[in-house]
Parts: structure tokens; C-alpha cells; sequence
């Protein structure tokens, strides 16, 4: 009788992955595992996902609570709604898929069923910005920031490592309303771990102090703007580094004291220029009447859809490293043209 | 069967002709005031909620499992798919006590919480928010897996219009239901037989309704829709929550029932009776009982 299990070859180049091995290697991908130690104290805690639950390693949670884990299968916008109608029974759902499925195919069902009920689902919107790479602009999220901080009542949480991750997701279990967490692939280098800063939700993090220049950046971006704080002061140049973890509600008042005490405001972010964190940064400022303030902003230019590439290549490309990040801060305080890279396609 | 003694289940009536009568009575409530809050409002879905007035009357009439606490965790849940028939369910509401009778006279007022469609945060009874049709059956899926979870015997209704069978989310959650076991759920598809653009099967067909359901796993009933019996017998045959099958009740009815020169009509699914016309369609339907 044939065998019903897969059985893979055994690899013998060591670059080899398969599923688990990715496991281990997404060190970020912490959210599955977290919510499983939650939810034994908490029976509120369910999690739903759509046939991606080793990818997303919410396979951690559904080991210890099966009961309390659903695979809808590909059904991104069932999953939503379905996680609504379970959280009016006091219910707690993690919904968690590809961010780019979750916001853009989704972004009805998060208005529409979450956020103007304000219902208590959390998206664990992994995968997000560019970093499925070279699997190109239907797995890209460059435009769920834009989508979701124009939704009125929605909480939006990016953090930048498997630390602040941790973090985030166990200090909002009881906020009010939705929260989309933004996450990454989970290869993000470590930022947090070892600090002393706690992810405060709705402030900014300063992460590093600098007179001559206010860093922005949440997501990989925080990594990339600290290392470039450290090569910029070797230079001379002192740059302050502010962790954008919370996206949505925005700390303006902390974006305005920051900007006005340095005048230079430089945005990193992985997503597409318009809609995101430099836009909420200039909403502050505008509301906030702050004026003089000189900015600059990284992310996917306007009028792109991102290039095809492994994800290192593609920061690269689009300055979301710390070369990347020294250039353009060199190039805001040297007051050259600010616009962002265009696409060069070979 | 009684289920629980702090519910007023289960049609308790000195005798059938009684309860029917009441199931009639709520009907035309719900036709006239539809009439009367549309009047004020400037425009509204006549004909979506005439076509679903006795389905509405005969599960507000002891089907539905309900106490005078309208947030009694055990009740049974009715979601509006069809979020437009909201008006029709305001007046059944008030009738029930959850709403205050003032409120549905400044129905669709600036900051009133009573609009075309309904918001679960402000109105006392309904149980979920809606308007954009296809999303219901994902919500009563979401309610149905976590009335099971909680232990109660609680069943979940979702009114789907016919025409709202187009939606590929209905899909998604009908395969979820089954797959999923969820015998305390329950579809009623208003089958009226139009959309928005004319005759469901001219605009994009939706039949075969039975079998697409069946072939989704559910099992699948017709009533009369308009039959206070026939809807009453169907409705309180359901089996029991703790069954492992959804079911579909397709009530097949007349989209703007009870006015004749609605009933069948494209062109009433939105509009506006002027008074003149608003008073001569109350008398016929006066004059229908």
C-alpha cells in the first residue's frame, strides 16, 4: 500500500532548506510560539490561519491548543470575518497570514467587520514590505500602511525584531478595537534584545540620541538606521535614531519635539514612500504646526511596483541598508535633491 | 423543547391560530413602518424588506431564542447579510422593547444610530454590523465555532439575500461550515428572485441554490416565504445546535410583497414614496390585513 506521507530527499548541500529548517532559521518569527505560552492563561486566545501555518509558524500554537486553532484554508476574507463574528463571543483571534493577502485582499473585511465595530482581532501581517523578494509584487505589502492608517479605529504595531515582537504582542491583548501587526520574515536582526527600552505602544522609541539629524524608521529600517548612526558619527555627524514601532495611533507630539530639536528628518521605511511612516511624519508636522523642518524620506519610490530579487539585494537597491541610509542622510544635510531612486530594470 | 428556561422560546401560544395571527401582526408592522420610516428618511430598500417581512415576523415571533436582555450571552444570533432589510427589523425591535419607539421616529437623522444599515455598537439587538453584502456567512461562522466553544446551545441566523449569492465569500464560509461541523448554523436565503439590475438568473444566475449548498455539505430545506406556518414549522424544525451539519432554508418569496405595484419591481428596490403615494399603499395594505 502506498505511503499517504511525503518524503523528501535528504539535501546534501548545506544551503539546502526545507520547511523546518526555514523554521529554525526565522529566529523573528516568534508569534506562534509566544501565543502559545498566552494562551495558557488566557482562553480568550484563539488563532486562525489560511494554509499557511508552517510559514507562519502558528503550527507552535496549534501543538499545544488545537482547540483553539483553525485553518480556513485559502480563504483570507472568510478568515477575517470568521475571527470577527468569534471575538463578539469575547474571543480573542490572531488571524495571521501574508500581510500583502491580509491588508490589500482583506482591506474591506478589516474596515468593514473590525474596525467599525471595533472588534479585538489582531493581524499578524507577516512577510511584509519586500521581503518575500523575488516573489514579486502579489506577495509584496508596500501599501498596507497607507490602507490601514486611513481606517478609523484601527491600531497598526511594526516591530523590528523577535524582542519587540514579544513584546507587542503581550502588553495589547486587552487594548480595545483591531491591531494589524506588521512583521517580517523573521531573518530581522536583533535590536531590542538586550536593551533596556520596552516597547511603549503609541510612543516613539529613541533608540540613540543625535544632535545634527532625527532618524525615522520602524521594521528593518530600525537596524539599517543604527548602524548607519554609528558610521555617521564617526563622521561627525550626530543622528538620532526613533523606532516608529507604533504606526497607527502616530506619537506626533514626540515626532514634532524630535524634528524641531534637530530640524533634519530623515523616513526609512520598507514600504512605498506615499501613505506610510513619512507621511504620517509630515501629517505631524503639519498638524502639529512645526515649520523649518528640512525632509527626507527611503522607501519604494511612487510610481513602483518593487523590482524582482533576493530580499538583501533588493534593500540594497532601494537604500534600506545602512550605506543606504548614510547616503541620504548625507545628502539631507549636504541639501541635495531628495527624491527617491528610481527603478533601474536590466 | 424548552432550552432554557430564561428564554422565551418556542411560540409559547394559547393555540396556532394565535400565534399566526401574531406572525401576521408583526409583518405588517414591519411593512408599514418601513413605509413610514422611509417617508422620513427620503429613500430606502422597499421592496428587499417586503419580500423578507414574514421571515423576519416568524423568527421574532418565538423561533428566535431571545430575553429581555438584548446582550444575554446565550441568545440565539441573527446576522442581516442583507443589511438593507435593517429598516424592517428596527419596528421588531421596538416591538420587542429594545429600542425606544422615539428612536425609530428620527430614523436615519443626523447622528441617529438607526440607518439603512444596521450598526451593532448603537442598536440595542442587532448582533452584528453590516452592509456590504457576501460577509454575513463568515460572521454567523465566526459566532456559530465560538457558541460551540462556550458551551452554549445557541443557533446562529443569517438572513442572505438571493441575488448576494454572487459573492465569492459566501463560498468560502459555506465550505468552512461544513468542513467545520456547524450544525447551529443556520442560512435562510431570501429567494426573491431579483437584484439590484432585474431577475437574479438575467443579471448573474444563482440557481442551483439547493445544490450548490448541498455540494458545499449543508442540508437544504424550501419554504413559502410568505406562509406564517409553513415558515414557523420550518424554522422550528431545525435540528438541534449540537448537530454536525449547517443548514439552508431557502424561502422562496416576492420581492415588494404585499404592494402589488411593487411586487416583481426592478425599480422599487430603492426609492421614495411621497406622502399622497405613502398613505394610498398603507390603505392597501390596510385593506390586505
Amino acid at each position: 500500500m502506498a505511503s499517504t506521507h511525503f518524503h523528501a530527499p535528504i539535501p546534501a548541500d548545506p544551503a539546502s532548506w526545507d520547511m523546518a529548517a526555514y523554521e529554525r532559521l526565522a529566529q523573528s518569527a516568534v508569534a506562534g510560539e509566544v501565543l502559545a505560552e498566552m494562551a495558557d492563561d488566557d482562553e480568550r486566545l484563539v488563532v486562525l490561519t489560511a494554509d499557511l501555518k508552517y510559514s507562519n509558524r502558528t503550527a507552535d500554537f496549534e501543538r499545544r491548543h488545537p482547540d483553539r486553532f483553525f485553518n480556513v484554508g485559502i480563504a483570507e476574507q472568510h478568515m477575517v470575518t470568521m475571527a470577527a463574528g468569534m471575538a463578539t463571543f469575547g474571543y480573542i483571534p490572531y488571524v495571521a497570514t501574508f500581510a500583502s493577502f491580509i491588508s490589500l485582499l482583506c482591506a474591506e473585511q478589516l474596515r468593514t467587520d473590525l474596525a467599525y465595530p471595533g472588534l479585538p482581532v489582531r493581524m499578524l501581517a507577516h512577510h511584509a514590505g519586500i521581503s518575500l523578494g523575488f516573489y514579486g509584487t502579489s506577495h509584496h505589502a508596500t501599501e498596507d500602511l497607507g490602507l490601514l492608517r486611513a481606517m478609523a479605529g484601527m491600531t497598526v504595531i511594526c516591530p523590528c525584531d523577535a524582542t519587540s515582537t514579544v513584546q507587542a504582542l503581550r502588553t495589547t491583548v486587552d487594548y480595545d478595537g483591531p491591531i494589524y501587526f506588521r512583521l517580517g520574515r523573521g531573518r530581522e536582526p536583533s535590536v531590542y534584545e538586550g536593551r533596556p527600552e520596552r516597547l511603549r505602544i503609541g510612543e516613539l522609541a529613541e533608540l540613540r540620541a543625535g544632535a545634527d539629524l532625527t532618524i525615522v524608521a520602524n521594521g528593518i529600517g530600525v537596524a539599517a538606521a543604527l548602524k548607519a548612526a554609528e558610521r555617521l558619527e564617526r563622521e561627525g555627524v550626530g543622528a538620532a535614531v526613533l523606532d516608529a514601532h507604533t504606526v497607527r495611533p502616530f506619537d506626533a507630539e514626540g515626532l514634532c519635539n524630535a524634528a524641531a530639536r534637530s530640524g533634519r528628518l530623515l523616513v526609512v521605511e520598507e514600504h512605498n514612500v506615499i501613505g506610510g511612516v513619512a507621511s504620517a511624519c509630515a501629517d505631524a508636522l503639519m498638524d502639529g504646526g512645526v515649520d523649518g523642518v528640512r525632509m527626507a524620506r527611503l522607501g519604494i519610490p511612487v510610481d513602483e511596483h518593487a523590482l524582482i530579487g533576493p530580499p538583501s539585494q533588493l534593500y540594497a537597491h532601494y537604500g534600506l541598508t545602512a550605506e543606504g541610509v548614510c547616503e541620504a542622510a548625507r545628502g539631507l544635510l549636504e541639501g541635495r535633491p531628495r527624491a527617491a531612486p528610481a527603478a533601474k530594470r536590466s | 423543547m424548552k432550552r432554557d428556561a430564561h428564554a422565551d422560546v418556542g411560540a409559547s401560544v394559547e393555540g396556532d391560530s394565535s400565534h399566526l395571527a401574531e406572525i401576521r401582526r408583526r409583518a405588517s408592522l414591519v411593512r408599514r413602518e418601513t413605509i413610514r420610516l422611509i417617508e422620513s428618511a427620503g429613500s430606502g430598500h422597499y421592496t428587499s424588506v417586503f419580500s423578507a417581512a414574514e421571515i423576519l415576523a416568524a423568527l421574532y415571533s418565538g423561533v428566535l431564542r431571545l430575553s429581555d436582555d438584548p446582550n444575554w450571552p446565550r441568545r440565539d444570533r441573527l446576522v442581516l447579510s442583507k443589511g438593507h432589510v435593517a429598516v424592517g427589523v428596527y419596528p421588531l425591535l421596538a416591538d420587542r422593547g429594545y429600542l425606544a419607539q422615539e428612536l425609530l421616529d428620527t430614523y436615519s437623522q443626523l447622528g441617529n444610530p438607526l440607518g439603512d444599515h444596521p450598526d451593532m455598537r448603537y442598536v440595542p439587538g442587532i448582533d452584528f454590523s453590516s452592509g456590504s453584502l457576501g460577509h454575513g456567512l463568515s460572521v454567523g461562522v465566526g459566532m456559530a465555532q465560538a457558541a460551540r466553544m462556550r458551551g452554549y446551545d445557541t443557533r446562529v441566523w443569517v438572513l442572505l439575500g438571493d441575488q448576494e449569492l454572487n459573492e465569492g465569500q459566501i463560498w468560502e464560509a459555506a465550505q468552512v461550515a461544513s468542513h467545520f461541523g456547524l450544525g447551529n448554523l443556520v442560512a435562510i436565503v431570501d429567494r426573491n428572485q431579483m437584484g439590484l439590475d432585474g431577475l437574479t438568473e438575467d443579471v448573474m444566475a444563482v440557481e442551483p441554490i439547493n445544490e450548490r449548498f448541498e455540494a458545499f455539505g449543508w442540508r437544504v430545506v424550501e419554504v413559502a416565504g410568505h406562509d406564517p406556518a409553513a415558515l414557523d414549522e420550518t424554522f422550528t424544525a431545525v435540528p438541534p445546535p449540537a448537530s454536525a451539519q449547517p443548514t439552508c432554508i431557502v424561502a422562496h418569496t416576492v420581492k415588494g410583497h404585499g404592494v402589488a405595484y411593487m411586487e416583481h419591481s426592478r425599480t422599487w428596490h430603492l426609492g421614495y414614496l411621497a406622502p399622497v403615494d405613502a398613505a394610498a399603499t398603507l390603505k392597501e395594505l390596510d385593506e390586505d390585513g
